[in-house]
């Protein structure tokens, strides 16, 4: 199904409440935290930056988008080595895309949310190399091949699990 | 005004969060240190993610224990059977090793020369990792209250892992070697280049700081050089994988890590290393072949028997009758010496009163590797000398020679000389007398460990 362009009117917003989200955003950060341990291949995923632009495309708040983006973002830093803030600054980039964009396009079908997974991976990815490198000091090396590789398994993860959290959506 | 921010209010709020963010990676980074307005947040971050993985670890090998050690046990006593004749083989490893450590320990005290030991480690558990393909780290399941403390290191049996980054009250974060901000003092083992260890972005791990003009070969190995003053000094590290040239003419050598970073489980922490001169008593007077001599079969004293009687019937050994021997021979001409090599281990199973057993005499000087079944290594590359034979245990005894002195018994008569043949077939020229059977003299090995490892 194409992406389909609609007003501000027909796009419906969703809204999620206190414990799912809290509790979708720790799972998510806890499963990218310990599943790589077990199964190596899995750190090829950023399942909090799925969480992110699921709960954006769903609300449909820039400001809502950007504050889960931030939020998120700063607990993911929270868990590794790096400065606080490098992740926080790339998922609030792209909170505040998605849910902007969310207000524009339906992103209620699979193909749009492939699409749509896909370039924000990369946009959270550029954003994290340009802070990285920038900011940090970071000597990181950025290789096309393996950005498109995760775009592309970020992407199909998302389809399958936007399936699952809609589950937990409700109506406003 | 109002109407201005009420129109550009996301995008203002947008940029005041990116704002902030920004200022305190500046104020990190210029601190540059693990400082105190960033750890409050890793704090609560690790706290509430670390109890769930530490619940789903110790569930996970609570059941693996269980289903390994109580109900799936095929294959265990065949799995057992090899780790006996591999402990064999390797307390014969180990004896030969002591000496030649004992021998550095000794040129190390003419040196005044300061060695790192390994004093204390503390086993832990890899309970989750940094979530981040750009942050190789892991959390293991100890902290401060363990002892933990920043830089120490962190190994497994294989090889090096990491350091310890951060450590929290009950968790600490552990950075591995293969991360792009790792560094580790190493050194080649067989060209002694030395070089610095460092992670890439696709999670290789390079040596670099190595001069193009020399020559690395892939499959040597590295190990630590012990300048980095976290690691210990001679840990392995990992196999050269690959050589190329790289840029500023140094070479681009990519290794595969002797530890597997990829499926961590369980992991030793060095919580104190201690750094001094071996002491001169620390070599101490007993050389390696008087303890194996120890380990091995010796001769009890047996009352004298006619020696002319038939030998007991042996399922592995002949004995035939052979020439006599040189006199002042390296294997001892006593009528009272007999020269064992036990076949089927170290330890072989000697019935008191046989004589034999499943040993096979043999003379030392000609016994060969393969003649040892069961994979044991033959046995130490130095002959015994005569000096030996002043130590303090019996030279008849020593490891290489395996020529036992009997401490003859007054009265009994020498025995004829006899070409004892194995059952494979190789033989010998020993001395062998029926009268002198050949006892084990199991004595448990406990070899001597610099590391106390502490139970957790």
């Amino acid at each position: 199904m194409p992406i389909t362009y609609t007003s501000q009117e027909q796009v419906e917003v969703y809204r999620f409440s206190i414990p799912v989200a809290i509790g979708i955003s720790l799972l998510a950060l806890f499963l990218q935290a310990f599943v790589p341990l077990r199964i190596g291949f899995f750190s090829v995923f950023d399942l909090p930056l799925l969480v992110v632009i699921f709960f954006a495309l769903a609300r449909r708040s820039p400001v809502s988008g950007l504050l889960t983006g931030a939020v998120i973002g700063l607990l993911q830093d929270a868990l590794t080595h790096q400065p606080i803030g490098v992740f926080g600054i790339a998922k609030t980039v792209v909170g505040y895309g998605a849910s902007s964009l969310g207000v524009k396009i339906d992103v209620e079908n699979a193909a749009s949310r492939f699409l749509v997974t896909l370039g924000f991976y990369i946009v959270h990815e550029s954003v994290y190399f340009l802070i990285a490198r920038v900011l940090v000091q970071l000597s990181l090396q950025w290789s096309w091949v393996h950005e498109l590789t995760s775009a592309l398994a970020n992407a199909a993860m998302a389809v399958a699990l936007f399936a699952l959290l809609d589950r937990f959506k409700q109506r406003t | 005004m109002e109407s201005v921010f009420g129109r550009y209010r996301n995008i203002s709020i947008l940029v005041g969060v990116l704002f902030l963010q920004v200022l305190g990676l500046a104020v990190q980074v210029k601190r540059n240190t693990d400082n105190k307005p960033t750890r409050l947040l890793r704090v609560w971050t690790v706290s509430a993610v670390s109890p769930f993985e530490k619940a789903i670890v110790w569930v996970q090998s609570g059941s693996s224990h269980l289903w390994h050690d109580y109900l799936y046990l095929r294959g265990v006593r065949q799995e057992n059977r090899d780790l006996k004749a591999q402990i064999e083989r390797l307390r014969l490893q180990e004896v030969r090793l002591k000496e030649d450590a004992e021998q550095a320990r000794r040129l190390q005290v003419l040196l005044g020369f300061k060695e790192q030991y390994i004093s204390q480690t503390l086993a832990a558990q890899v309970i989750g990792s940094c979530g981040s393909a750009q942050s190789r780290c892991v959390y293991l399941d100890k902290g401060t209250k363990d002892g933990l403390s920043p830089d120490m290191a962190v190994i497994t049996a294989d090889g090096i892992v990491g350091k310890v980054l951060r450590t929290f009250s009950s968790t600490a974060q552990v950075l591995l070697i293969d991360d792009q901000t790792s560094g580790v003092g190493a050194i080649l083992e067989k060209s002694r280049l030395q070089g610095i260890l460092r992670g890439t972005a696709s999670g290789d791990v390079v040596l670099e700081k190595v001069m193009s003009d020399e020559q690395v070969q892939p499959g040597e190995n590295v190990l630590t050089s012990g300048g980095d003053l976290v690691f210990p000094k001679g840990m392995p590290v990992g196999t050269v994988v690959s050589v190329d040239k790289g840029s500023e003419s140094f070479l681009n050598i990519r290794l595969k890590p002797a530890a597997n970073l990829a499926k961590l489980e369980e992991v030793l922490v060095i919580t104190k290393k201690e750094s001094k001169t071996p002491a001169l008593a620390d070599t101490g007077s007993a050389r390696a072949v008087d303890i194996l001599a120890q380990r091995l079969p010796s001769v009890p004293q047996q009352p004298a028997t006619d020696p002319n009687a038939p030998p007991p019937p042996t399922n592995n050994l002949k004995i035939t009758p052979a020439p006599a021997s040189p006199a002042g021979s390296a294997t001892g001409t006593n009528n009272s010496t007999v020269t064992v090599k036990p076949s089927q281990g170290i330890a072989g199973p000697v019935k008191p009163g046989t004589g034999t057993g499943s040993g096979t005499a043999s003379q030392p000087k000609t016994a060969a590797p393969g003649a040892t079944p069961a994979g044991v290594q033959p046995a130490l590359p130095k002959p015994a000398t005569p000096s030996q034979a002043n130590s303090s245990v019996p030279a008849a005894k020593t490891a290489t020679s395996k020529s036992v002195n009997s401490n003859p018994t007054p009265g009994s008569e020498a025995s004829p000389q006899k070409n004892v043949v194995n059952s494979a077939g190789s033989s010998q020229n020993p001395q062998v007398s029926p009268a002198q059977p050949v006892a084990p003299k199991p004595q448990p090995i406990t070899p001597p460990s610099p590391s106390e490892d502490k139970p957790h």
